[in-house]
Formats: C-alpha cells, sequence, structure tokens
C-alpha cells in the first residue's frame, strides 16, 4: 500500500469514533443550551403575565392550555404553600402535524389578591428524534466531506511534496554498479530528503569507486600472475626435454603442467572477465550469428566426437546483431563449449537459430540446474576439474554488456536460450 | 638465422633463449629499452621478439624506432598484457604476430618460424624431411611421391611437429595451437588422441614417427 493511502486509512479509521464522540458531546450541548433557553422564556411568560394581570384580569379565566399556552386553576393556601414549581417534558397533539409532539411544561404558582392560583405554562419542543437523524446526516456529510478533501489533498501536495523520493526510488531497482548508471537527484527544500539525495549520491560514488578499485585489482593481479606462469611453465617445458625421466616422473610433471595449464586458463578468464566489465571492447560490427555458429561447431566437431555427441544446427532464419566480434565468438565458444562439455555421451547438443535467438540444448543432469547459480563465478556443476567455473559468468558479462537476456529451463534437456534485443 | 630478444625479466629471457638457441639460431639479447635501442641500430637481425613493457620504456616506441629507419626485421611482440588495443596497434605499427605470456615454447618455434619463412619468401619452398615432402602454400603433403590426403587439423598437426621437430611437444600447446585459444577450457585434450591415430595412420610409410611421450605429450621423430 501507498504511503498516501496508508495516511488516509488511518485518517479515515480514526475520524469515525472522533466525530461519534464529538457528534454526542454536541448533541449533549446543544439540547442543554436549548432547554435552557426554553425555560428562560417560560420563565419570563410567567414575569409576564403577572405583570400584564392588574390591567388584564380577565386572564386569570384563562383555562385552555392548548389555546393560550398557558391555564390557571386556582388552588387552596396549603396546596399553594406546598407546592414547588417544576419542568417537565410531556406529549401534546398538534393539529398541524397531527401527531403527538413533545411540549415543555413549567408548573408554577401566583399569589393575586389573596387568592392562589397554579399556572401552567408550555412551549414547543425541538423533536429529538429530528434533531438526531440531522445531526447524522450532516454529519455523515462532513464525514465524506472531509475524507474526499483529505485524499485530494495528499494526492495533489503531497504527491508533488514526495516527488524527490519517488524519483530517487524508481531509478535503484534499475541501478546496476558494473554499468555506469547515474542516480539523478530531484532538487528539493525539505531537509529530510536533501539529506536522502546526500546519502545515496555519496553511496554511489564510494561504492562505485570501490567496485572500480576491485575490478583494476583483480585485473592487475590477472597481469602479475602472467609472467610467473609464462615462467614456470617454460622452464618445466625445457627440463621435460633436456632429462630423461621414468613413466612416474613423467605423470607427476604431466600433472604439474595440467595445473598450470588450469592456472593460466583461470587467469586468463578472470582477466576477461575483468575487462568486459571495464567495457574494454568497444570496437563493434555486424555479426552473422549463423556464418559464426557453424565456424564454432566445426572448431568442437573433434571434442564432441570424442565425447560421442552429434552436434546438429537448425537455422530457421538469419541472424545478425551489432556487437564486438571477439566477445560474439567467446559468448557462443562458452556457450556451445558449456553444452558438450555438461552434455550426456551418445546424445545430441541441438543449436536453434531463429529472428533474434539462439537456443542450444543438451542433454546431461537429469535435474534442472539451479538458475541462481548457473551464472555465478565459481559455482561449478560437476567435479569436472578442468573447468574453470567462469565460462558461463563471462557469457553473462558479455550478454548483459549488449542486453541480450538469457533464459534457462529445463525439459527433458537444459535449454539455454538468448534474446537479442530488437533495432541493432 | 639470427634473432633479438628484448625482455627485462631474465628467467624469462633465459628460457626463451634456451629454447631458440636449440633450434640452431643465433640469439642475442637486450634486457632494457637503451640495450635494445643500441642492438637494433648497429645490427641485422632476422626476427625481433619485443616485450612492450620494459622497465625504462615502451616496446612500442622501440618498434616505431625500427620502422622509422627503415629496417624490415620480423617483429613479434611479447607481452604479459594480452590487450586487445596493443595487439592492434603493434600490428598497425608493423609487428608480424602478437604472442601473449604464458605462451608454450614449441609455440614459440612456430611463431619463429611463420615470421621468417613469410620473411625470406621460403612459403613456396617445399619442406622436406626424410621421404616426406610438403609444399606449404598448397597445403600438400607427398610421401615418396605420393599424395597423403591430409584434413585441415591433420595438416595443423603435422607442420607444428615438423616445426618442433624432436622436440617434445604438450598437449596443452598442440591443442591451442590447433584448435584455437577457445578449445583450451575444454574438459579434456584427449580427443587429441583421436586425430593423432588417424595421422599415424596416414603417414604409416613415412620415414618418421610420431611418438606418445607418456602423458604429456608427443614428439616427432625421424626413423
Amino acid at each position: 500500500m501507498k504511503l498516501l493511502n496508508h495516511t488516509s486509512k488511518y485518517l479515515a479509521i480514526i475520524l469515525v469514533p472522533l466525530i461519534t464522540i464529538w457528534a454526542f458531546i454536541f448533541y449533549y450541548a446543544m439540547l442543554d443550551e436549548i432547554y435552557d433557553s426554553l425555560d428562560d422564556g417560560l420563565e419570563n411568560q410567567k414575569v409576564l403575565l403577572l405583570q400584564r394581570l392588574p390591567t388584564n384580569p380577565e386572564i386569570l379565566e384563562h383555562k385552555d392550555l392548548e389555546l393560550w399556552s398557558h391555564s390557571i386553576t386556582p388552588v387552596s393556601k396549603t396546596y399553594h404553600d406546598k407546592f414547588t414549581e417544576r419542568y417537565s417534558d410531556t406529549l401534546m397533539f398538534m393539529l398541524n402535524e397531527k401527531d403527538y409532539e413533545p411540549v415543555r411544561v413549567y408548573e408554577t404558582k401566583i399569589a393575586y389578591n389573596d387568592s392562589y392560583y397554579k399556572v401552567k405554562f408550555i412551549t414547543s419542543m425541538v423533536e429529538e428524534d429530528d434533531l438526531i437523524q440531522d445531526l447524522i446526516t450532516y454529519l455523515i456529510v462532513l464525514y465524506i466531506l472531509l475524507m474526499i478533501s483529505i485524499v485530494i489533498l495528499n494526492n495533489l501536495m503531497l504527491k508533488k511534496i514526495w516527488k524527490p523520493f519517488h524519483s530517487l526510488v524508481s531509478q535503484l531497482p534499475n541501478f546496476r554498479i558494473e554499468k555506469n548508471h547515474q542516480i539523478t537527484t530531484k532538487d528539493t527544500s525539505i531537509d529530510e530528503f536533501k539529506l536522502l539525495n546526500a546519502s545515496i549520491t555519496t553511496m554511489v560514488e564510494q561504492s562505485r569507486a570501490r567496485y572500480l578499485e576491485q575490478q583494476h585489482f583483480i585485473e592487475n593481479a590477472s597481469h602479475e600472475l602472467q609472467t610467473p606462469l609464462a615462467i614456470s611453465i617454460n622452464k618445466l617445458e625445457l627440463f621435460l626435454e633436456n632429462t630423461t625421466l621414468s613413466e612416474d616422473e613423467l605423470k607427476t610433471m604431466a600433472s604439474i603442467l595440467d595445473n598450470l595449464g588450469r592456472l593460466t586458463r583461470l587467469n586468463k578468464s578472470l582477466l576477461l572477465l575483468s575487462k568486459i566489465e571495464n567495457r574494454q571492447f568497444t570496437d563493434e560490427e555486424d555479426i552473422d550469428f549463423n556464418l559464426l555458429i557453424s565456424s564454432i561447431t566445426q572448431d568442437f566437431e573433434d571434442l564432441a566426437s570424442h565425447k560421442h555427441i552429434r552436434l546438429t544446427i537448425d537455422a530457421k532464419e538469419q541472424l545478425n546483431f551489432q556487437m564486438n566480434k571477439d566477445l560474439a565468438i567467446i559468448l557462443l565458444t562458452n556457450l556451445i563449449k558449456n553444452a558438450i562439455v555438461h552434455g550426456q555421451q551418445h546424445n545430441t547438443v541441438h543449436i536453434v537459430i531463429a529472428r533474434n535467438l539462439i537456443k542450444v540444448q543438451n542433454y546431461g543432469a537429469a535435474e534442472p540446474l539451479n538458475a541462481h547459480y548457473v551464472f555465478s563465478r565459481f559455482k561449478k556443476l560437476s567435479s569436472d576439474k578442468k573447468s574453470t567455473g567462469l565460462g558461463l559468468a563471462i557469457a553473462k558479462a558479455i550478454t548483459e554488456k549488449y542486453s541480450i537476456e538469457w533464459n534457462y529451463e529445463f525439459t527433458t534437456q537444459h535449454n539455454f536460450t538468448l534474446s537479442f534485443p530488437d533495432g541493432r | 638465422m639470427k634473432l633479438l630478444i628484448i625482455e627485462d625479466e631474465p628467467e624469462m629471457l633465459e628460457n626463451m633463449t634456451q629454447t631458440l638457441e636449440r633450434q640452431r639460431y643465433i640469439v642475442e639479447t637486450a634486457s632494457d629499452y637503451k640495450t635494445a635501442l643500441y642492438k637494433i641500430g648497429v645490427y641485422d637481425y632476422d626476427c625481433i621478439l619485443l616485450d612492450i613493457s620494459l622497465p625504462d620504456g615502451n616496446g612500442l616506441e622501440l618498434l616505431k624506432e625500427l620502422k622509422s629507419s627503415g629496417k624490415d626485421e620480423g617483429v613479434i611482440i611479447v607481452s604479459a598484457k594480452d590487450s586487445l588495443d596493443d595487439r592492434l596497434e603493434g600490428l598497425n605499427l608493423g609487428a608480424d604476430d602478437y604472442l601473449p605470456k604464458p605462451f608454450h615454447m614449441a609455440e614459440l618455434h612456430a611463431r619463429v618460424k611463420a615470421v621468417l619463412r613469410r620473411r625470406h619468401f621460403e612459403g613456396n619452398q617445399q619442406i622436406k624431411l626424410g621421404n616426406l615432402v610438403i609444399s606449404p602454400e598448397s597445403r600438400d603433403v607427398k610421401i615418396d611421391d605420393l599424395s597423403v590426403a591430409l584434413n585441415r587439423k591433420e595438416y595443423d598437426i603435422l607442420m607444428y611437429l615438423i616445426t618442433n621437430k624432436k622436440r617434445l611437444v604438450t598437449k596443452s600447446a598442440l591443442a591451442e595451437h590447433v584448435w584455437g585459444d577457445h578449445i583450451d577450457q575444454a574438459d579434456s585434450f584427449d580427443f587429441i588422441y583421436s586425430q593423432i591415430k588417424n595421422l599415424r595412420k596416414k603417414l604409416e610409410h613415412a620415414t618418421l614417427t610420431i611418438e606418445a611421450v607418456y602423458g604429456v605429450g608427443y614428439k616427432l621423430e625421424l626413423v
């Protein structure tokens, strides 16, 4: 859920009890005020009555409560003395509404010319059920209006405020340290976002510097290893020529030479990998992949027939792509070699070429490879001691350079698919 | 044939000198830019092996110097830095070949021999070895005047072994030379054996043999 909607959600939830409690308080406060003012009015009528009585004695004849809104009943002195005035609510039939409506009744006493009277005043009162209903309706309207304005405000204002944040966050998933991606930050006046922008920029710069340092370290280390390796291998080769050795000694020498060869291959692969990642292959040309694949498969014919693997090419369409020729050769060599080396004896390695697509299929281990590790460096899938564990990592680095998509799937065979982007 | 090796790493220099002297070349050495410049200026060589990174200068400068003084020695650049730029620049400046370290001694012979052949128009000359006659131009192989049909790889193996005749050629050196750089990560070099077997069969009547040196490689011997 978005942050925007999150705040709106909580506001929506908290507003319900808030408005409800407020409604109760408001309702009772209002009602209290209404009673107060009604009672004041009733009392005022009593004062008025007493004032008018000397000039209008016929008032004492007013018995019809409904007509005059007051009635005067003569009472005895004892009743008068004991009587305490009171307010009460009651219902009265209203002719216009044709219904019983609430009225406020004020019962009091007066003494006039040694006569004692009980006086009853009434006044029409607010209809509580109507009031409550109205109150609820208006509150619902208020609630809706509040929510609408909150959402609008969130969407317009907060969205604008959070813009630098969103712009930053949307760049992060596509950030690749090995590519020369830049993170662009939007100018902002908000301190928190300023801090965030500055931190991310520093972090990216530092990480990239470390990454390049590491790359250069690998490259330099590999370079420095070449000469001692060359000296060792050549010294051994000369020693083998100059000396007559027994079979056992020869075996030992062969094993030393083999391992030095492995070291050399590993070193070359590492160097190649860092060169690809350092973008040192800049020359590009239009590569005819159909031609390239058939020439590479010819090179592998001997290795394949030694393993009793049949290499078949199914060129459905012509595939051309603009890239560095050396890298194209390395990419396909590694891919095809991988299929042959891990392929099953007495079976096929099948290469399909279609528009924008190359697929290499081989039979092998009867279970899918872990797709996460296939392209990892030094992730060897077999106990094969001659493989460097870098072949597919190199191929992956090449495809990443040219935005070629990799796909691995397992059916009854292992399928490696390269999908070339359009328009190259 | 007179060669000059320009290389600053003493042990590397010693290896190269030793192996090339055994091929009956006259080998002179220079281990820094100054000495190399002097020797190039004073003497003539048939082929120069040039290391690019020298302690007191860049080998490519030496190459420029050489070419600008109108000398047409064969030059093979030897470098620990297998960089595309250096390779291109070197070849553009007139080097004949580029050999990245580490390399096999057999490969060094083959490259030197190839350069010398090209330089001295030996390409047209036939190579005779016992009763075997090879015409490099047409890739034609004859035993006692009878043509032997060799496929491309068998021919390449034979030529490589002849270039390094009577010397040990390791399996990996052979594989890298004949099958290219990329085969070198293949799981084993055993697939070479079947090609050697075929070649031996075809050379049955030749007065030379391809001997297997147990586990290590092969050696071509004249009978």
